[in-house]
Parts: structure tokens; sequence; C-alpha cells
């Protein structure tokens, strides 16, 4: 089997609201894929499919070979979830929940529980309403890892710990993948994503707008170009240059891959004193998707 | 300096007390209204019904003699002096209504210091301009407004029943006062515990040794120690004897311990942390006990400390009312029309039976409330999303539901059974027939299982079915069955209204007669409605 999720065509709507509009996912078996996209774009809905919790409207859902709303209870011996938001019973430690958790689960690894407890600086003995947000998401986390599913779900697993223990959490995921475990982590943070993924699929208003790998995602894109010229560089017009910021012998533009070779060769012809060309970022593919309406309306990038 | 180092006894320290305040009672508005007026109406109903049960002063000396006579009411409702209206509705009521307003404040406090501290909501809110003490000072206005509604409404309202205007507001002040004490007491258990629920624990604790207190010393004959009701300021309300001999000086008790409580609570909050307590918060298992291993250890985890507080509670209560069933007859020859409504609810003629039979439906209709608030505990997992959490793991819905379903059953079957046993041990320790009494009582009891299993199962279809609504649902289903089981009789109502009561079909025991097809049915219906709530669970979104 190569594929550990494959999703077509899913719609799903709450009341008149539709937070599913025709999404399209495909996890292979193995890679860690992000699944990127702002608050309220369908994330956490497609991932409360995926496990069974919510009924699809319509579409093809098919997780780890099985329909996750039928065979629910066999498919989730085979992953681990952790929640965006987790909310665990004020009265139980973090170790106690860790255990029951993994316990529900069919079983979890303690020398693995062990060492995630001390790589992510928890305190099993709390109760669980002494818990921080992060710490509450680290008792889910640790969960989860511990057990040896062969799939995780994260729904924004880092939304509330701090740059030390993110750091920990991305070890910890290059180490998974390393052991062949598929990994689909919902995110809207692009750095995470763009240091972790193999593939990326980004969502907007219910609709996978951009599915690939970042070097996939890149071609489509424009490159960034930040020269300086002797002369003033005629960019002004050209097919393919965007954004255009001429600021005296600076110029600043978005180009289209396919016309890049045509203004390099104006910047030559003006003479060339610095130039430096990356590829976007993924916060500038982001931006792109969803917000190039106020930017053609300002006119101008940043 | 000095204003840096003690922000709390500047006046920076309430700036925003007042919009904290405004905060606390738009947030309580309903329940705080709801409250007044139940305790309000609780004492001012029982002026109106003692005037209407006893309208001669015969019949209410003849209700003193043996009513204020009986130990064991005397532990449930306190001491009696004097014979009038006044005096009798200051014993029936007072200590109850002074519980009652305690209650009141205990929840009003903890909840606007101690749960918005540990919600971190304190911390939004003391992030703007507020100062460090303005929450402390708005749950206290707040609780302490309660308490002053309840006082002023009852001034104006019992002078209406035909009480005496300055015996009505001495019974007020009392009860008021009572309300302010523990308001005082709160605001203390708030400060020490870093937990709301340890918070509310404590001060509840105190409420319940102060009820005990007064209990053995108004129940206690004149060689007993009846001294230990003046450390009770629940007793406090009944010693000030509004309506006989009144002494208002003992009003100044409540009100220093209210003052002394609210300074110690003021020192407190001054020198500790935000989010801190005095009592360090205890650390539990790093790792689970093997008895946390599946849905139904966890459903007994989380439901165990509150079916241990139900046990205590039904064992104290039916035994301290089964033991009052002796010499029953006697207080109700009283009244004929007391004694009418007790054969009403209880169902047939022998008094000591009817009143048996009425002690048993109560069991019954508050084990039910019991077995209700299992039930939705699911819906709450589920809002919580705590249930994601485990059905996320290879626990299916059904199992998870069922996990609950068993511990509302299984529990509400041991309350029955213990009500009926602590009655029974209750009556029969004073009678000399132990033994067949618990027995008896115990299947009594027990026979008011089928319509508590109907309540619950009206609980887990909405749950499944109607999930939105099905908290209000399944607690309106039940309050609805309450009224009728409690005013039908005496209101007279038709019998296909009567009829839509569960407790309706069940057996009056001890005493009546038992007909299995009427519990088959109801078992029936029980079951029906138990398979299709997770049926319903089934097919809908969880969340």
């Amino acid at each position: 089997m190569a594929n550990a999720i494959e999703v077509t065509g899913l719609r799903k709507s709450f009341g008149r609201t539709a937070a599913l509009d025709g999404l399209d996912l495909t996890v292979r078996d193995g890679e860690v894929h992000a699944f990127l996209g702002p608050n309220g774009a369908g994330k956490t809905t497609t991932l409360r499919i995926l496990l069974g919790l919510l009924r699809k409207d319509a579409g093809q859902v098919t997780l780890l070979g099985g329909d996750p709303w039928r065979d629910a209870v066999g498919l989730h011996r085979r992953l681990a979830y952790v929640p965006g938001d987790v909310t665990l019973w004020p009265g139980l430690t973090g170790g106690e929940i860790i255990d029951l958790l993994g316990r529900l689960r069919g079983g979890l690894d303690p020398k693995r529980r062990q060492a995630l407890t001390e790589r992510f600086e928890l305190d099993p003995a709390k109760k669980a309403r002494a818990y921080s947000k992060g710490n509450r998401q680290k008792v889910a986390l640790i969960a989860a890892l511990a057990s040896d599913a062969e799939l995780l779900l994260l729904d924004e697993p880092t939304s509330g710990l701090d740059p030390l223990m993110e750091a920990a959490f991305r070890d910890t995921i290059t180490d998974e993948r390393r052991q062949g475990r598929t990994v689909l982590l919902s995110s809207h943070i692009l750095a995470e994503a763009e240091a972790l993924s193999d593939r990326v699929t980004i969502i907007r208003d219910g609709r996978a707008v951009e599915t690939g790998t970042l070097a996939e995602l890149r071609h489509l894109t424009r490159v960034s170009v930040d020269a300086q010229t002797s002369r003033p560089a005629a960019l002004d017009g050209l097919p393919g240059v965007h954004d255009l910021v001429t600021d005296g012998l600076r110029v600043r533009a978005q180009v289209d891959q396919a016309d890049l070779d045509e203004v390099l060769g104006r910047l030559h012809q003006a003479g060339v004193r610095a130039l430096t060309c990356r590829p976007p970022t993924l916060e500038e593919l982001f931006l792109r998707h969803y917000f190039s309406a106020e930017r053609s309306v300002a006119g101008a990038p940043q | 300096m000095t204003a840096l180092a003690h922000p709390g006894r500047t006046r920076a320290g309430l700036a925003g007390t007042r919009a904290l305040t405004a905060l606390a009672v738009r947030r309580d508005r309903i329940g705080l209204a709801a409250a007044v007026y139940v305790i309000t109406a609780g004492v001012a109903g029982t002026a109106w019904t003692l005037k209407r049960l006893y309208p001669t002063p015969a019949g209410r000396a003849a209700l003193a003699a043996t009513g204020g006579a009986n130990p064991a009411l005397r532990f449930l409702y306190g001491r009696l002096d004097g014979s009038s209206a006044g005096s009798l509705t200051t014993w029936r009521y007072g200590v109850w209504a002074g519980l009652f307003a305690a209650l009141l404040a205990i929840f009003v406090v903890i909840r606007h210091t101690r749960s918005d501290e540990e919600a971190g909501r304190l911390e939004l809110v003391g992030s703007a301009a507020v100062g460090r003490q303005a929450a402390l000072v708005a749950a206290l206005i707040t609780a302490a407004a309660g308490a002053g509604a309840v006082t002023v409404l009852l001034c104006a309202v019992l002078p209406l029943t035909g009480l005496p205007a300055a015996g009505s507001a001495l019974l007020a002040l009392g009860i008021g006062c009572c309300g302010l004490a523990f308001t005082g007491i709160a605001a203390v258990a708030a400060q020490l515990s870093a937990s709301a629920r340890a918070g509310r624990g404590i001060a509840l604790a105190v409420l319940g040794v102060a009820f005990v207190l007064r209990g053995v010393g108004d129940s206690a004959g004149a060689a007993g120690p009846g001294w230990l009701s003046w450390l009770s300021p629940l007793a406090w309300i009944q010693l000030t004897r509004p309506f006989a001999a009144a002494r208002g000086w003992v009003l100044v008790l409540p009100l220093a311990v209210a003052a002394a409580g609210t300074g110690l609570a003021f020192a407190v909050a001054d020198r500790r942390d935000l989010g801190a307590g005095l009592l360090p918060d205890r650390p539990g298992r790093a790792s689970a006990s093997a008895f946390l291993r599946d849905p139904s250890g966890l459903a007994w985890r989380l439901q165990r400390g509150a079916l241990a507080g139900w046990a205590a509670g039904y064992v104290f209560l039916f035994a301290i009312c089964g033991a009052a069933a002796q010499g029953i007859g006697q207080l109700f020859g009283t009244s004929s029309a007391l004694e009418r409504e007790f054969t009403r609810i209880g169902g047939q003629a022998a008094i000591t039976n009817a009143y048996l039979a009425a002690l048993m439906l109560l069991a019954g209709l508050a084990a039910a409330g019991y077995a209700v608030s299992v039930i939705v505990r699911l819906r709450a997992e589920e809002t919580g999303d705590q249930a994601e959490l485990v059905l996320a793991t290879a626990t299916g819905r059904i199992r998870w539901a069922l996990s609950h379903i068993v511990v509302a059953v299984a529990g509400s079957a041991l309350l029955l059974a213990l009500a009926g046993l602590a009655a029974g041990l209750g009556y029969g320790l004073r009678i000399g027939a132990p033994g067949t009494w618990a027995g008896t009582m115990a299947g009594a009891a027990l026979a008011e299982l089928p319509p508590v299993l109907v309540l619950a199962g009206v609980a887990l279809a909405v749950v499944g079915w109607w999930p939105r609504a099905s908290v209000p649902a399944a607690w309106t289903a039940l309050g609805l069955v309450v009224v009728i089981d409690l005013f039908g009789p005496a209101l007279q109502l038709s019998h296909w209204i009567l009829d839509i009561s569960p407790f309706t079909h069940a057996p009056r025991l001890p005493g009546g007669p038992v007909q299995a097809r009427p519990l088959a049915w109801l078992c029936a219906v029980a079951l029906v409605l138990s398979v299709a709530g997770p049926a319903g669970l089934r097919r809908r979104d969880i969340g």
C-alpha cells in the first residue's frame, strides 16, 4: 500500500457553513506531510473525519486502507492523535493520562515514555489542572509518540510549546520519520512545515489549493529577485514581473520562473553590482495564497 | 515606595472593583436571582404552610411538644423556642435557609476568586488597570448582595404571611448574617488552595462540620453538650430566638466571623503570588495504577468522588430520617392536613409506612438526579474535548458510553440500597428490630430502581439523539417528574398527568401492594431508551 491517507472530494457542512468543500489530500506511507492553512480553513475538521469522530457528507476517505467511520476502533490501534486544543481530566496526573491513553490504544513502550518525558521536561506527577497549555500538549504528545502507532495525526502540536520544546519536537519527528512512521502534521507555523515535511498540502476555505513537495511548490512559483545595478534597469512592463519596487538603482521584484532569463538579461545590461535570487519562503507562498487580493490592491510587497 | 511594596493596602489595589462587580453580577444574574428566590420562597412558603396546616394555637402547641422534642427532628431542623407560627417557621426552616444562604455565598465567592484565577481569567483581568484586591472585593460584594437581597425580601415578605414584623426582621437578619459569615469563610478557603475545587471543598467541609456540630448540640438533651450549637454559624439563626424572648446580640457572632474571614483573606491575598495557594498542591502518581487501563477504569475514576459524596450524604440523611419515623404517628396526629398530605404521597393509610414509603420515593428521586448527572457527564466530556482523546484511541463509542452507563446504574442501585439500609436501621434500632427493618427497607428502596433507570435512559436518549439540548432536556425531564410526584397528589392532578412519572408506577413500599407488571414495563422502557441512546450516539458527529 502506497498511501496512508487518501481523501478525494471530501465535503462536510455544519448547518449552512461548508467547512470542507471538495478537499483532496494524499499522504504517502512513511512521509511527513504538512497540512497548512490559516485558522478556520478546515484542518481540524479533516482530522476529525479521519478519526471517525465526524461523519463526512460526501467524498472518498481511506485511512490505512480502511474506512475511518466504519473501522474506527481497528484503525485507531494503528494511529495516534494529538488534538490542537488539549483538554485533560483535571483530577488525573499527566503520568496517569499518558499511561491511560497508551493502554487504551493498545500499549506503549515504557522506555520511550521515560525518554520522551525527560526530553520534553514534563513533571508527570502533577495534576492536569496545574498544567499550562504547553504542558497539556506535552502530555498528549508523549502519549502519542510513546506508542508504536504507524501513523501520527498531529493537530498544531507545537502551538503551546516554547522554542526549546519546539526544537525537541522537531528532533523527535525527524527520528520518527527515520523509523518509517507516517506523520500528518497540521500547522499554520510555516517554518515548522519547512523544517520537517517531505510534502505539503495547503488548504484554504475547505479546499486544497496547492499540494506537492516544497521543491515542486516552489517550481510553480516566483523567485524573489533583489538587485543593485550601475544604471537604471528597465524592468517595468516586462511579462512575469510582479510587485516591482524601484528605489534609485535598487530593484526588487517577484519573477515568474519562466521569465527569469529575460529579467536577468535586462539586469545584466544595466550592469549588475549586487544580486540576490532566492526561492520564496513558505511564508511568501502562503501570503500569495491568502493575501493576494489585498496585495494587488496595495500594489506593493510587504 | 510603600504603595509598591503593599499595593493591596492602597486605593490602587481596589481599582476596577466596580467593573469587576458589575461583571460578577452580570455572570451570576440568573443563578443569583434563582438562589435568592429559592431561599426566600422556602422560608415564606414554610411560614404559610405551617399556618395552613396548624391553624389553631392548640395544634401548634401539640406540634411543638412532639416535634420539638423528637431528637432526630431536632438534629435535622434545630431547636424550637415557643410554639407561635414564627417559632415553628424558625424551627422548621431556619437552619436550612441558613445552609442555603451559606451554599450561595460559598459558590459565589469561590467562583469569582479562585475559579477565575485557576482558569487564568484573573490573569487576563489583572493585566488591565485592575487592583490586586479588586477581584476578591468584587466577589465579596456580590455574595454580600445575595445575602442582603434575601434579608430585605424576607423582611418584606414574612409579615405578609402574618408573622410579627420585628421577629421577621430578626429571622431575616439571622439568615443574611449566616450568608455573610460563610462569605468570610469562603474568602479564606479561596486563598488556601491553588485549586478552586479544593477551596470549595474546604468551605463545604466547614459547612458540614457546622451542620453536625449544631445537630449534636440541638438534639442533646438538657444534660448533653448543648453548648456545641454555639460553635456553629448555622445554629446562631435559631439562637437569636426571633419570635420568643429575642436576643439580637447573637448576630454579633456571624458578623465577627465575616469580618475576621474577610480580613484574613485580604492579608493572605496581599502576600501570595497570583495562582499560588497557602496549601501545597499535592503531587499525584507519576504513572497510572493497573486499575486505570480501560474506559471503565477511567469512568470509575472520574465518578467515584461524586459517588462517595452522595453515598455519605444518603447514609447520613436517611439514617436520621428513618430514626425520625418512630413517633411520627403522634407528630402527624397534631395536624390532619399534614397527615392527609403524607398518606397521599406515601400512597397508603398506615402512617409510619406512608412516611417511610414517602422517604423511599425521595430517595428514588434523588437517585434519579444522581443517575442523570452521571449520564450527562458523557456530554460534558464530549463538549470538553476529553471524549475526543478517548475516542481517538481503540475505544468505540458504545464502549465509552457503556463505561459511564454502568456507573449510573450501579451507583444509583448502591445509593438506593444504602438509603433503604440506613432508614431501616435508623427506624429498626429505635423500635428494636434493626435486622428485619434493614432488609424490608432495602427491598423497598430497590423497588424505586426501575423508575430511576427510566430517567437515566431518557438522559441517555437525548445525549444520543439531541446532543445540543441534552443537558437542559435531561434535567427538565427530571424536574417535571419531581414536581409531578411531590405536588401532583396534593393538587389532585388527573391520572394522565400522574402517569407521566415513572415513579407513579413503582410500588409504594413498605406496606403497599407489589405488582410485577408495571415494574417489568418500567424495566422494558429503560432498556429501550438505553439501547436507543447509544444507537444515536453511534450515528452522529462527536463534539
